[in-house]
């Protein structure tokens, strides 16, 4: 474990399609990567007892949350041959259809990226402390769990 | 010692709060969760774990730190 301050993964409300539009572009100047692979995760508007998820209102322990979020940083590192990794996890209401988590992460050549990606957003799933209340149309909610 | 507890999701609900001080005389995680479950019995039932120092550790662990969590079940991403 290092002293520094992890880095702040959180992103107040959804993550909008110009945001990750913008972070593509960025990595035009890094001219060793040759593929990138991203994972995003859209709230889905589930339906359970004839109620649909309008939406789903994220908290988390934000500072074990960000030191797990930095831990899978640096053993996703370990692991692949990778240039660039970013996350970004909204807290706060995010509504069906909108995006909650984003993974972009870039590396010389494609094979190790796919392999990655999974082993990232299966770690984010199961290790990092986020809360996930599901508010039904009818302004209802139940605690949603990752399966 | 004065431990700084905080509940997250449902079971914040259930305490309906995201923290409180505790005095504590005792030693493990184990005691704790038995005070705690005579001030909220609801919790007993709930699946949840604990964790100290950013890290999930076990009932019969040592408290060490001030602050101590209650996490229900993940639902990031």
């Amino acid at each position: 474990m290092t002293n520094k301050k992890p880095k702040n993964v959180f992103k107040q409300g959804a993550i909008s399609s110009d945001f990750i539009g913008n972070s593509i572009a960025k990595h035009q100047t890094k001219t060793s990567i040759g593929a990138h692979n991203i994972f995003l995760g859209q709230v889905r508007a589930d339906v359970i007892d004839n109620k649909t998820v309008a939406a789903i209102e994220y908290t988390a322990y934000e500072d074990m949350a960000n030191a797990k979020f930095d831990s899978i940083r640096e053993a996703a590192f370990d692991k692949f041959e990778l240039t660039c990794m970013h996350i970004y996890h909204s807290l706060g209401t995010v509504k069906s259809g909108e995006i909650c988590l984003f993974v972009f992460i870039s590396s010389p050549r494609r094979k190790v990226v796919f392999k990655a990606l999974e082993f990232i957003v299966e770690a984010i799933k199961a290790d990092v402390p986020v809360f996930g209340k599901e508010i039904f149309e009818d302004e209802t909610h139940q605690w949603k769990k990752n399966t | 010692m004065t431990l700084n507890i905080k509940y997250f999701g449902v079971i914040a609900e259930i305490t309906q709060c995201h923290e409180e001080v505790l005095e504590f005389s005792k030693s493990s995680i184990e005691d704790l969760l038995d005070i705690l479950f005579d001030k909220y019995p609801e919790i007993k039932i709930k699946d949840f774990q604990t964790a100290m120092n950013n890290e999930i550790v076990s009932k019969n662990s040592i408290i060490s730190t001030s602050e101590i969590a209650l996490l229900p079940p993940f639902a990031g991403g």
